[in-house]
């Protein structure tokens, strides 16, 4: 009975894999192809295998630049979120105050906000404020959808903690500061892994907002990918090869919190 | 968020106060802007007519808005009413420990990892019959299978692909919440002879309750926020099967360039997406307390 149960567990969760890597499979399997190859005929495996698309994006500064731009904004955007978001999280799940119960769900409503409602706001603010096509402008923009999450995720964790810690903490004389960055941060650290890497996550693949609000020194990848069409048609081996880059950032992060994951948070609180 | 038994201190706004500043800077100033838009006619930058209520009622009297509404009401229930039990069993199917666990993790959070026009692109070749994957297995097995011809076809297309996109977030997050049940648990529920089912009704879906929630609602409002997948895989078509709310919107801004309809649209659908997680925020926080009441009488 049991062993029956397990295996079709397994089963069930084979077919899911199967079917959540093979669209990737399919993209790789692209990248190494021609476009001509892509196009004329279907082959489970490239029939005449190059490396000439990954060449291209390695040799071509329009090409990894783009990496570079998207990795610095994500990188500035998570410090930011995550820095901001842990001591609003350390109030929400701790203390009762003024509108406390509003500002959480007025943080969520940002969350609501279709982008594209915002691009030309957006574009128009940071224009006047010279932030355009600026690294900065894009970690900012993704600061909206970012922080709530960050907050929400990292409130989860905080409460989860007895609140007992705290007060022993205070009685033995420890300052807020202290005690918040050598006893409580330890703590939640999986929080702040999860928290880190759904930042990570959402301002790597947003698209509208860091287009708006990029043109030449800040362009991201996102960007430059969807400039691929040429007199020729679409370039699909190149945007294949560089799909294929855009996943590995990500996959070196979650290699990174894939044990905070796995040991679980408990938020009965949110 | 529980009220019980916090102390109350005023003074925890100045913890949350940067966290305000960060977010009023990308939301107040924009979302101010877009109220001023949607009570002018805007004929050229200096010339602007105050219009008041005008834009709000023509958007609302709108045919094509009423039926993208609805094409978007019913795909996100779809998305909800597939993904979240996908989820949960797959959460529930993940091993808990070990090289396996890692690997099953790192597979699952590759589709999240994938830019979302990346995502479309993908699946424009690989839905195709007659290079892609997906189409040519499809038209294998004798189905007359087009993504771009025929509009229940993108529609589900799209609502598959959306699937294979964001299914692990739901399951990643009730497999992070099932991590945090203590074995305590599951050692009472045997002592009991508790059934499968009965451990799922009343440890881990109760214990998955925060999870949920979060996933519901991020699952939810992304949903309803669609944009740039279904764009880059169907362009909305064919005819208008697959064109969501931002699609259209977006339309209404950037190609007929009407920025007073479009910013009252933009208030209306903020509204509307405001409303529904407004209602399932409580209704949610309402089941959960009612599970643990039920929990406490046995």
């Amino acid at each position: 009975m049991n062993e029956k149960r397990f295996q079709r567990r397994t089963l069930f969760l084979a077919a899911y894999l199967v079917f959540a890597i093979l669209p990737i499979y399919w993209m790789v399997n692209m990248s190494f192809k021609t476009n001509e190859e892509i196009l004329s005929s279907f082959s489970f495996f490239p029939q005449h295998f190059t490396l000439a698309n990954y060449a291209t994006i390695f040799t071509d500064p329009s090409w990894y630049s783009g990496y570079i731009n998207s990795l610095i904004y994500v990188a500035i955007n998570t410090v930011i979120s995550v820095t901001v978001a842990l001591p609003a999280a350390y109030a929400f799940s701790r203390y009762q105050f003024l509108g406390d119960k509003h500002v959480f769900f007025w943080l969520l409503t940002n969350r609501m906000t279709p982008p594209a409602v915002f691009l030309l706001p957006f574009f128009q603010l940071y224009t006047t404020v010279g932030l355009m096509d600026t690294h900065i402008a894009v970690a900012l923009a993704h600061l909206l959808f970012n922080v709530p999450l960050a907050v929400w995720i990292l409130e989860g964790f905080m409460s989860g903690i007895p609140r007992e810690i705290d007060e022993t903490a205070y009685i033995d004389g420890y300052s807020f500061p202290r005690f918040f960055l050598t006893i409580f941060l330890p703590l939640i650290k999986a929080g702040v892994g999860v928290a880190a890497f759904f930042c990570f996550m959402f301002s790597w693949v947003e698209l509208l907002l860091a287009r708006t609000l990029t043109s030449v020194n800040a362009k991201p990848i996102v960007a430059t990918m969807t400039r691929t069409v040429s007199a020729a048609g679409m370039d699909w081996a190149t945007l294949a090869a560089a799909g294929v880059l855009t996943i590995v950032p990500g996959a070196i992060v979650i290699w990174f919190v894939r044990h905070y994951i796995a040991k679980g948070f408990a938020m009965g609180r949110v | 968020m529980s009220a019980a038994n916090k102390p109350v201190n005023q003074k925890a706004w100045l913890l949350i106060l940067p966290v305000i500043l960060c977010v009023a800077f990308s939301a107040i100033l924009p979302l101010m802007t877009v109220v001023n838009y949607s009570v002018q006619d805007i004929i050229s930058p200096e010339r602007r007519v105050f219009v008041g209520t005008e834009w709000f009622a023509a958007v609302m009297r709108d045919p094509e808005l009423h039926e993208a509404l609805l094409r978007q009401l019913g795909f996100s229930l779809a998305v909800l009413a597939v993904e979240l039990p996908l989820g949960i069993l797959l959460a529930l199917a993940m091993p808990a420990q070990g090289w396996k666990s890692s690997a099953v993790l790192v597979v699952m959070a590759l589709s999240l990892l994938i830019p979302w026009n990346v995502v479309g692109t993908i699946w424009q070749i690989y839905a195709r019959a007659d290079i892609g994957l997906l189409g040519a297995g499809l038209d294998y097995i004798g189905l007359d299978y087009s993504y771009t011809g025929n509009s229940s076809h993108a529609w589900i297309t799209v609502l598959v692909m959306d699937v294979w996109h964001w299914t692990p977030l739901v399951a990643l997050l009730c497999f992070a919440g099932l991590r945090s049940i203590p074995d305590a648990y599951y050692q009472a529920a045997r002592i009991d002879g508790a059934s499968k089912f009965a451990v799922f009704r009343y440890i881990q879906l109760p214990k998955m309750r925060g999870v949920l929630m979060i996933a519901v609602l991020l699952r939810f409002m992304d949903s309803f926020m669609i944009y740039t997948e279904p764009f880059v895989l169907t362009g909305g078509g064919p005819g208008n099967a697959t064109t969501f709310l931002s699609q259209y919107l977006t339309q209404k801004a950037v190609g007929q360039f009407d920025l007073g309809p479009a910013a009252a649209f933009s208030l209306i659908y903020f509204l509307i997406i405001l409303l529904l997680c407004f209602i399932l925020y409580n209704w949610m926080q309402r089941v959960g307390t009612a599970d643990k009441l039920e929990a406490g009488h046995e």
